[in-house]
């Protein structure tokens, strides 16, 4: 095989492997299907670095196939092989280019997150001894309250089991406990207009052992799955009673911890009528893998009826399983809620969605 | 790669061989003196054992910042008696480098005194803060203050005994004739390192909980 | 004492070796082996038996929880006990076996040798480092008794600090005992490399397994403290009523994770970086060509552990993180690729116009390097966030550290251990066996954890006993992978048990190596050598017209 023959096969090579590439990058179909306004930002971000993954994954195997195949050992000879100890420019190619492809990656993955609302949170978090602060249209005291009074069962226990270690001083209690629970907001935001701002949906998600529910403080609505309409913006305020949860809805693409003691928050568009999965992806005990429901994406119609519907039937009977582990005051909270409905925080989404 | 036999290395080597072959154990190597190998273990120890404290240092600062009163009402600290300790235990540094400096001029009663003095103010340290632990209206866990008060104070005083240990393990070895002297002496040494990284330990643990809490 | 020639220029067949029996009072007996001995090669061999070991016993945890995972529903074992399996899995592979063994094992036995010392700086702290690690390992045995710690290896609290309190503690001690002998022997490494080399041997011609063990060294040094204090305070959570991550009393769980992460992130790079020396010594034998770029790859151990250490909130990336860490870590990450890459690069390198012997330490050399290309461009894909936001804790991630670490550290020890098996006892490895044993773990590796990575991005959570029936399919076919990685290792503990004792017989250099280790008996006596041996060429120098050398005998 001559220079010529094997510089051309090398360029032949080349030019499938590219094809290839670009083929599967677009077309592996390894994701779900794209439910959130987030989701094709990522699966574009995805789609390209498959697409450079498998240049490089069929460069390196191939070098690596082709040598082990071509340099063996030939039959009985014993000798060394070539005596090459580097290339100082093929060196500073193969630094240099992963290099570049890194840091070209970097920049696209701070692009994208910055369209996914990663940067601008409507609530930037602020110092962590600030308070809480106002935040229109969530109605969170009745949560917060029970949040804070479902104490996790250990630390219930590590406190008896302390009683003897620790002297018997006074427990003072803290003078500044609730400005310390709840007063920073890490998670995903939201630009789809530039007053990140204006959310037309606002729901309160609550992570436990092993449940979601989610209550919809301007409605009075508490349920075990989540209902969203079509095309709106919607905010998840979240909260944990006890351990770390994280919410994840595999075709939203986003995923959020859930921290006992952090509001954390996700606020995106959900752009396709369907059910999906809600997982919990934080190990969060034994049955950490039934800690699932759905979510449910209607269109603005079925949305109201599904409003009108629960609102009607706001029974416990709607709150799952979890009702066992509720404290009272959690048990009460969407009826205090409901209670405290006002004409004011009504109407607003519900002149959006009808 | 090669082996060259020069006469020496085949001597020590022969010398060597014998011997193990006899007890079987580690000695020094004949091929290789390393006096100051265990100087150097101690400082490379050191260097990662101040990391422990670093990450105790920053911990205090995130509990620092998740509270608006810090430390809350309640769980103050006292300035009088620590001051005091902090003042004996930054003076038993320059103790124990007399010490050193006696040995080094081979003067092994004057550095038993010097380190027998550093062990007491090392221990009148300890007896300080445990008087300190039991006149505190506040234990362990009474809040997240209490918690790295304790957690910091305490984590800081076993190294304090273990240099205590270090030192009166010293003490007694050196009451051996010779074993100890101005050209051996890495224990003396490694004893005064260890005493000093505890030192600058608590300059810096005292500043943050003692004097920048009092600080308006 | 016989020495063959290291290495043969255009001689068409070795000259047969010599074996001379080394005597009897300069070797261990078999019973020396269950004491506190301070010979570096018998610590090393203590830590590779211990780490083969618990390699059975941490892949038995797997093939139980495989097991569970045929099905949906939880119909195998309790999902507490499941979720001890997950945590002592993790705990074991990593603490027990993949560091022990790299570090442990292959580093105490062979830096000396390569680098021409009798022992290590400090013999008795280094015996002491290995005993720690049997009580460790009985703490963890006992934490079952107690329901097993249940909070993942990670051991995020609130859940570790409620779920079965009294194992999390005994796994903590486990924890600190061991990295308390991790700081011993990372110590007791830097000082050895760097005080105890024979004159002869320059920094910057030490063979790369010396590099890649200062690199996991200064990591251990640098990472462990902080996990001690993390791991620490969790246990004060526990037994004494501090609340340093209870958020109901002016704590936060965040903080735990930060600690956590500083360390353990790094701990990936402590399982990698030696198994990384490994191949560097693997391939040029066997290819028989100086390794290409040898500085390159010397200074890109440090630079891995250099960023590595700035890249922990990574693992944080759906935590309580803000954005402009997200920002900040997503490219520190990726800058860990350019390091690895110049490796992956530089072994491709080696391998052309080399003529490769394909013994069986080549083909575990050549079969990690292709599983860790893909699992280094899975591993970049994982550093950008909105990528990460959707596979994070998903089996994507599973798939892609099983690649790294079971194609990665697994098969680089089984290339070191077919590679030093001969020096380490006297004997070969029979190579049959040996080749048989690559192709079952090289397709099981594939076939268990391929599928992983459709599993994480369709969907399915990590850490879970049961899931959503749609992934039933793909879960059966890890599962028979699975099996398949269990089977595998049947040839070759045979192979090792039966060759310790009945293989052929080794030369002192049995594969023409040109390091250090080489230039003694297999085994090596104790204390190593007569007579210290003398570096006059590079530890990779093949196929150079050197002088030849005139190896003197005694």
């Amino acid at each position: 095989m001559n220079r010529t023959t094997s510089l051309v096969l090398v360029i032949i090579a080349g030019i499938l492997g590219t094809i290839f590439s670009f083929w599967f990058g677009l077309n592996n179909h390894l994701l779900p299907e794209q439910a959130s306004m987030q989701a094709p930002l990522v699966d574009d971000l995805f789609n390209v670095m498959v697409v450079i993954g498998t240049a490089l994954f069929i460069l390196t195997e191939g070098l690596i196939v082709y040598s082990m195949i071509r340099f063996r050992q030939p039959p009985g000879d014993e000798t060394d092989g070539a005596d090459i100890e580097g290339n100082l420019p093929l060196e500073i190619v193969w630094t240099a280019i992963p290099a570049v492809i890194v840091i070209g990656i970097g920049v696209y993955s701070v692009e994208v997150y910055e369209d996914m609302g990663g940067l601008h949170l409507a609530s930037p978090p602020g110092h962590m001894h600030v308070q809480q602060p106002e935040s229109p249209g969530t109605e969170m005291a009745g949560m917060d309250s029970a949040a804070m009074a479902a104490m996790p069962p250990g630390s219930a226990m590590a406190a008896t089991m302390s009683a003897d270690m620790a002297k018997a001083a006074p427990v003072i209690p803290l003078p500044e406990a609730k400005e310390q629970i709840a007063s920073s907001y890490y998670g995903i935001g939201n630009r789809l207009s530039d007053e990140a701002d204006e959310i037309d949906l606002t729901v309160n998600v609550t992570g436990m052992q092993f449940a979601w529910l989610f209550e919809y403080p301007d409605l009075g609505i508490t349920v075990g799955e989540l209902h969203l309409p079509v095309g709106r913006r919607v905010r998840l305020q979240m909260k944990a009673v006890d351990v770390i949860h994280s919410f994840w809805v595999p075709q939203f693409r986003l995923k959020q911890d859930v921290i006992p003691g952090e509001e954390t928050r996700l606020q995106f568009v959900a752009t396709l009528p369907g059910t999906y999965p809600v997982f919990c992806a934080e190990l969060c005990g034994s049955y950490h893998g039934s800690m699932r429901t759905q979510t449910i994406v209607h269109s603005d119609e079925d949305y109201a009826e599904w409003v009108k519907t629960s609102q009607v039937a706001a029974k416990p009977s709607k709150v799952p399983m979890t009702v066992a582990q509720l404290s009272d005051e959690e048990y009460l909270a969407p009826y205090a809620q409901e209670i405290g409905l006002n004409a004011e925080t009504l109407p607003k989404p519900s002149t959006r969605s009808f | 790669m090669q082996i060259q036999d020069s006469a020496i290395d085949a001597q020590e080597a022969l010398i060597q061989v014998a011997g193990h072959g006899e007890h079987g154990v580690h000695g020094d190597h004949g091929d290789h003196a390393h006096p100051d190998l265990r100087t150097m273990g101690l400082i490379t120890f050191l260097l990662s054992e101040s990391l422990m404290f670093g990450a105790l240092f920053a911990v205090y600062f995130v509990m620092k910042g998740r509270l608006g009163q810090w430390p809350p009402e309640g769980t103050e600290v006292e300035l009088l008696l620590p001051a005091l300790n902090t003042s004996v235990l930054i003076a038993s540094s320059f103790v124990i480098h007399k010490g050193e400096e006696a040995i080094k001029k081979d003067d092994v009663a004057g550095m038993q005194m010097w380190y027998l003095i550093t062990a007491a103010m090392g221990i009148f340290f300890l007896g300080g803060q445990v008087y300190e632990y039991t006149h505190l209206s506040y234990g362990l866990g009474t809040n997240t203050f209490s918690n790295c008060f304790y957690l910091m104070t305490g984590f800081h005083g076993l190294h304090v005994l273990i240099g205590v240990c270090m030192i009166l393990g010293v003490w007694w070895r050196s009451r051996q004739d010779g074993h100890y002297s101005s050209v051996k002496h890495t224990g003396i040494e490694m004893a005064e390192i260890y005493w000093h990284f505890v030192d600058v330990i608590w300059i810096i643990m005292f500043s943050l909980i003692y004097v920048l809490t009092k600080l308006p | 004492m016989t020495q063959t020639n290291p290495r043969v220029i255009a001689q068409p067949t070795p000259p047969p070796p010599e074996i001379e029996e080394v005597p009897s009072y300069r070797m261990w007996k078999w019973y020396d082996y269950f004491t506190f001995n301070v010979d570096h090669k018998l610590i090393g061999i203590q830590y590779i038996v211990m780490g083969f070991i618990f390699y059975l016993v941490g892949g038995a945890m797997a093939i139980a929880m495989r097991t569970e995972l045929r099905t949906p529903d939880p119909d195998f074992v309790d999902p507490s006990l499941y979720n001890a399996l997950l945590t002592n899995h993790g705990t074991v592979m990593i603490f027990l076996w993949v560091i022990p063994t790299t570090i442990g094992g292959f580093g105490n036995y062979f830096i000396p040798l390569m680098i021409g010392a009798r022992d290590m700086a400090f013999p008795k702290l280094n015996a002491l480092a290995f005993w720690l690690n049997p009580p460790a390992a009985l703490l963890l045995a006992v934490s079952f008794i107690y329901g097993g710690a249940q909070a993942g290896w990670t051991s995020y609290p609130p859940l570790s600090e409620i779920t079965a309190p009294q194992a999390q503690v005994l796994w903590v001690a486990a924890l600190i005992l061991i990295g308390t002998s991790s700081i011993m022997g990372s110590l007791n490494f830097l000082v050895t490399i760097w005080k105890m080399r024979v004159p002869s041997l320059p920094l910057l011609k030490m063979p790369l397994f010396c590099w890649s063990i200062i690199a996991a060294a200064v990591i251990a040094l640098i990472g462990t403290p902080p996990l001690t204090i993390g791991l620490l305070l969790l246990t004060f959570d526990i037994l004494f009523g501090t609340s340093f991550y209870k958020p109901d009393a002016g704590g936060t769980v965040v903080l735990y994770q930060h600690l956590f992460w500083f360390y353990s992130h790094p701990a990936v790079y402590l399982m990698v970086l030696p198994v990384f020396g490994v191949m560097s010594e693997v391939i040029p034998v066997y290819a028989r060509k100086p390794i290409f770029g040898y500085t390159a790859i010397a200074y890109s151990s440090l630079a891995i552990s250099f960023v590595g250490l700035f890249v922990w909130v990574h693992h944080m990336f759906t935590s309580g993180t803000a954005p402009w860490m997200r920002m900040f870590f997503t490219v520190s990450t990726l800058l860990v690729a350019i390091p690895t890459g110049v490796k992956i690069f530089s072994w491709v390198a080696t391998l052309w116009q080399g003529k490769i012997r394909y013994t069986s330490a080549m083909l575990f050399a050549v079969g990690l390097l292709s599983m860790f290309v893909f699992g280094g461009i899975t591993g970049v894909t994982l550093a950008a966030v909105p990528f990460d936001l959707h596979v994070h804790d998903s089996y994507y991630i599973v798939g892609h550290f099983h690649y790294v670490l079971f194609g990665g550290s697994v098969f680089g020890i089984y290339a070191g251990v077919y590679h030093w098996f001969p020096k380490m006892t006297g004997r070969f490895l029979d190579e049959r066996l040996g080749k048989i044993h690559f192709v079952m773990t090289f397709f099981g590796t594939h076939l268990t954890f391929l599928p992983m990575h459709n599993l994480g991005l369709s969907g399915m959570p990590r850490r879970i006993a049961m899931y959503d029936p749609q992934f039933q399919a793909l879960n059966q076919l890890c599962t028979w992978g699975a099996y398949l990685l269990a089977l595998s290792i049947v040839p070759f503990y045979f192979n090792v048990i039966y060759s310790w004792i009945k293989g052929k017989r080794s030369s002192g250099n049995p594969w023409n190596a040109l390091t250090l280790e080489w230039t003694t008996d297999s085994p090596p006596m104790i204390e190593n050598w007569e007579v210290l041996p003398v570096v006059t060429t590079g530890p990779y120098d093949y196929g150079k017209d050197r002088q030849e050398e005139v190896r003197q005998t005694d």
